[in-house]
């Protein structure tokens, strides 16, 4: 029983996530100095995000609203259980060790707080109240600010930004954007004063990379003289030197558009940033026909929410914002994030393919 | 609010989302030409500049990083080194596949297995493109065989490092603690600038108490690569500071007499040059081989030492905390004096002792009793009945106030880190932590240096030092001068002033008089140590109990458990008139302290005096001819 579409999936947009994870496994491949093992780990990665895409196309939005709350809470007491019996990676109490696998509840909360948003704002009028407002603003800063204890800032600034897309498009009153802007503005120095050296510091380089070029200036230098050095049209796959000699840290993962518009130039950065712009728009085209407020809300914070990782990723690689540490979606080396994208596009599909069954 | 007004999500949207997805839409196009513009700006307008910069972009800058100081003993025998070894390092990411990889090295160099299991677990905590460490000291064969077929093993590599080396094992091990690799918390410690290239850092003793002395600074090299990333040449280079060299107080010699001495027992010997303060000997016995940490101790071989009865790692004359048993005596005796109590006048020692209103017997260590005795002869014979009524006499409070004076129950503050204080009890204290008033029978047991006192070993020598001082205290320490590594100028470290608190000079005089007749009286404790010693020496002996012994019970050490023996404590200064070493030796559970401490003293002074006169005459001789 399919809606007119085979498996609840959408033709276009598959086609377009599909060829840019193809792509991402051809710039893995040159930025990882030509490794084939790296390339097929990523391969089967990619397999597995595409399965899940697929099971959770299948998923009706009702479905899908009504799980809402529960795997808030399920994503909130697995991120206490990471502070408490976490394992440590790099530094960072990350993962949630299950035994069969290693799990990273920040990634479930990638979904889990804009579709708890969505949750909450649907149960009341549109636009929503200031209160209700208030209340969607405690369930993003909660699970953020136990992210934040991790520590990985990237992904807590992520949560926070999913979380009031969806407040946005619910609607939210201008004077209470307005207020909360105000109120954020009079929190800056509180939190500036409570990052840690380092961040601070990676804030401060954004205006003067130079200043420090052996430091935490030298990634966002070399960075950019990849990106530049490659001209309008690039120096060709695999032909990246300050790639190859390994000038640019991080260039399988956060990294990695540095590689891509070293190689590819102006021409490849202006055909990918157009690859992505059609998956959002899509989306959104997605969202517009969509006919329920949650279906609409939640297709839309996703969309936006992917756009907003391919903007943060972007602009730190070429310099125009703060290294956060967060990859490029769909083609940084690693798994967790890719899972959590294609599960999100997913049930973008599945909630637009019934669309006409909601009303 | 009822349920059914609930607009639910079934409900047809309203219009207010459409409009705000055509808002968002907007505003990501918007942000979209700013990054495009970004990356216009960078690749067209900018191109020449990166370019440049891109072709220019083959040098790269290398860490160098410092030689650490060595440490020499007071001579200038060196305790540690540096020497050059060559180690395995792989950078995963270059490494196609790891487990062949692993096989073929461990064919051609063989790989322990904690070796491959320590490879692992750093290969999960670092970034792929980093370098970790897979096999520490090739030696000559092993270095030789894998340089012919490097080539073979694209992403590993052999280099020399330096590493840091005791030469005299574990002679002076705790005095000098070791290195070791820097862990993840001192990692968040230190300075990431001043620690650039560097693979550890000091964990205990002198090693850590002078880190910063011993590091360096490290340098910098600018080196051009090829295409493949390979050095060409070195461009420029700023060396790297090496670490100041130290000389510490010990003297090498005497520290092996007195390891000797202490052969396998559990004990602690400390010497120290009164006047100065520096400290000539500091052994702990068992010991250890610092060597075993440098390049990261694996953790069966270190739960193997730390599981030990004998606790090698601890450094029993600093940290040990003992009962001083009678060698506290002669600073008792000195507060008795101080009060105004005749020297001449006499107690009589049946052999025990008890308190008016208390049939408690408080035993003396001779069971037939002393007789009479007066201060001179309680001191010579360490008669327990004499100072047990002296003690109910001065009561708790006169006693702490002298102890203290004398530098107990407070740190020596000699230069090693983390120094325990003792204990010197009192009544305040005993009400504030155990909640319980004092009795007059814990007056009995402090004044023959029993029950809650405690001491470390170097309080003692600091206590004897003291009394050989007349009274004058003196701080310990071990870094005799600094040699910068530069100027190669050498920084003598001054003795820290002292407050001079002087005990009254005559009676510390009649004090040192007893303690030179324990050596040498023919009733004295210690004679048999004391006998034909070209010098005079002032001592004391002390035997602390470990075990209560109730009121009719004998102490029979035929029938005790090792561990429950007594411990052998001894003082001791020479020469009494212008004193130069002053030493302080315990036994754990070596019984007697004239039997088991005393001789071990005795060594260490005829060695030392023994090297006097050997330099004296070796200098004369150059005076004469050169």
């Amino acid at each position: 029983m399919f809606s007119g579409r085979p498996l609840h999936l959408d033709g276009p947009l598959l086609i377009a996530l599909v060829f840019l994870s193809a792509l991402g496994l051809v710039v893995i491949f040159s930025a990882s100095g030509e490794n084939w093992d790296v390339m097929l780990k990523q391969g089967v990665r990619l397999g597995v995000s595409v399965a899940a895409m697929l099971i959770l196309a299948q998923v009706s939005p009702e479905t899908l609203r009504r799980l809402s709350p529960h795997l808030f809470v399920i994503g909130l007491i697995a991120l206490l259980g990471v502070l408490l019996i976490g394992v440590t990676a790099k530094g960072a109490q990350r993962w949630l060790d299950l035994g069969v696998v290693r799990f990273q509840p920040s990634e479930l909360m990638k979904l889990a707080v804009p579709m708890a948003v969505a949750w909450l704002l649907t149960r009341g009028r549109m636009p929503p109240s200031f209160s209700m407002v208030m209340a969607a603003l405690m369930v993003t800063l909660i699970p953020a600010g136990l992210v934040v204890i991790q520590p990985e800032l990237g992904t807590a600034i992520m949560l926070i930004v999913s979380g009031m897309i969806v407040v946005f498009m619910a609607g939210i009153r201008w004077h209470h954007i307005m207020m909360l802007l105000a109120a954020l503005a009079a929190l800056a120095p509180f939190l500036w004063s409570r990052l840690d050296g380092y961040q601070q510091q990676r804030i401060l380089t954004l205006f003067d990379p130079f200043a420090d070029p052996l430091g935490s200036g030298y990634q966002t230098i070399q960075a950019q003289i990849a990106i530049g050095s490659a001209g309008i049209w690039g120096k060709g796959w695999l032909e990246g030197s300050q790639s190859h000699l390994e000038f640019i840290p991080e260039r399988s993962t956060d990294f990695i558009f540095a590689v891509f518009a070293e190689e590819f130039g102006l021409i490849g950065v202006l055909m990918l940033v157009l690859l992505y712009l059609f998956i959002v728009g899509r989306c959104l085209v997605m969202a517009y026909h969509t006919r329920d407020t949650y279906s609409r809300l939640l297709i839309g914070a996703l969309a936006l929410t992917f756009f907003f990782y391919l903007f943060v990723n972007l602009g730190m690689v070429s310099g125009i914002l703060p290294i956060v540490g967060v990859p490029l979606p769909l083609i940084s080396y690693g798994g967790t994030s890719m899972l959590t994208l294609m599960a999100g596009f997913g049930m973008i599909m599945g909630m637009h393919a019934r669309r006409r069954l909601m009303t | 609010m009822a349920a059914s007004e609930l607009p639910s999500a079934r409900a047809v949207a309203p219009e207010t989302v459409r409009r705000r997805i055509r808002i968002a839409a907007v505003l990501a196009l918007a942000l979209s030409l700013i990054l495009i513009w970004r990356f216009y700006s960078l690749q067209v307008l900018q191109y020449e500049r990166y370019q440049t910069l891109s072709l220019d972009n083959h040098i790269r800058i290398q860490a160098v990083p410092p030689v650490r100081g060595l440490i020499l003993d007071r001579h200038g025998v060196v305790l540690a080194q540096n020497t050059a070894v060559h180690i395995l390092q792989v950078v995963p990411e270059k490494v196609h596949d790891m487990e062949a990889m692993l096989r073929k090295v461990d064919h051609l160099v063989g790989l322990s297995a904690t070796e491959v299991e320590a490879f692992r677990s750093r290969l999960k905590k670092h970034p792929s493109f980093e370098k970790v460490l897979l096999k520490a000291r090739l030696d000559d064969v092993e270095t030789a065989t894998f340089a012919v077929n490097e080539y073979r093993f694209p992403g590993v590599t052999l280099e020399a490092v330096l590493h840091r080396d005791y030469p005299q094992g574990s002679l002076v091990s705790h005095v000098l603690g070791y290195v070791g690799r820097i862990s993840e918390s001192e990692e968040a410690m230190i300075d990431p600038a001043a620690y650039q290239g560097v693979r550890s850092i000091g964990k205990i003793g002198v090693e850590k108490q002078y880190e910063d002395l011993l590091l360096g600074r490290p340098g910098f090299a600018q080196v051009e690569i090829d295409a493949h990333g390979r050095t060409l040449r070195t461009i420029s280079r700023n060396s790297a500071t090496p670490g100041n060299t130290l000389n510490l107080t010990i003297d090498a010699d005497l520290q092996r007499i007195a390891r000797e001495a202490l052969g396998n027992r559990r004990g602690a010997v400390v010497a120290i040059a009164p006047s100065s303060g520096e400290v000539l000997t500091m052994a702990s016995s068992p010991s250890f081989d610092p060597n075993l940490f440098v390049d990261g101790i694996d953790q069966r071989t270190y739960d193997a030492l730390r599981g030990l009865e004998d606790r090698p790692l601890l450094n029993r004359a600093l940290y040990g905390r003992y009962a001083p048993g009678s060698t506290i005596k002669p600073v008792i005796a000195q507060a008795i004096l101080d009060s105004g109590i005749s020297p001449r006048e006499s107690v009589y020692c049946p052999g025990w002792y008890t308190l008016p209103d208390s049939t408690r017997r408080y035993r003396c260590w001779k069971k037939t009793g002393h007789g009479p005795v007066n201060l001179h002869g309680a001191v010579e014979q360490s008669c327990d009945v004499y100072f047990y009524e002296m003690g109910r006499r001065l009561g708790i409070e006169a006693m702490a106030d002298v102890l203290t004076r004398f530098g107990l129950g407070a740190v020596t503050g000699v230069d090693l880190p983390k120094e325990p204080d003792g204990l010197v009890p009192t009544p305040q204290w005993k009400r504030a932590t155990r909640n319980e008033s004092w009795y007059p029978g814990e007056d009995l047991i402090t004044v023959i240096g029993q029950g809650y006192l405690m001491v470390t070993p170097m309080q003692l020598a600091r206590m004897t030092a003291t009394l050989a001082n007349r009274g004058i205290p003196v701080q310990p320490r071990l870094l005799l001068s600094k040699e910068d590594s530069l100027s190669g100028e050498t920084i003598p470290t001054n003795a820290s002033s002292q407050p001079a608190k002087p005990a009254t000079e005559a009676s510390l005089d009649q004090v040192i008089q007893s303690m030179t007749a324990v050596m040498h009286s023919p009733r004295g404790t210690a004679r048999a140590s004391g006998r034909r010693s070209p010098y005079q020496i002032a001592g004391k002996t002390g035997t602390a109990q470990v075990i209560g012994i109730a009121q009719d019970e004998e102490y029979d050490e035929s029938v005790i458990p090792e561990k429950f023996h007594d411990h052998a404590l001894f003082i001791a200064f020479a020469p009494v008139d212008k004193p130069q070493i002053a030493i302080a030796v315990v036994v754990e559970n070596g019984g007697s302290g004239a039997k088991a401490a005393a001789p071990i003293a005795r060594k260490i002074m005829d060695r030392f005096f023994q090297k006097k006169l050997q330099r004296a005459a070796v200098s004369s001789k150059h005076h004469v001819f050169g």
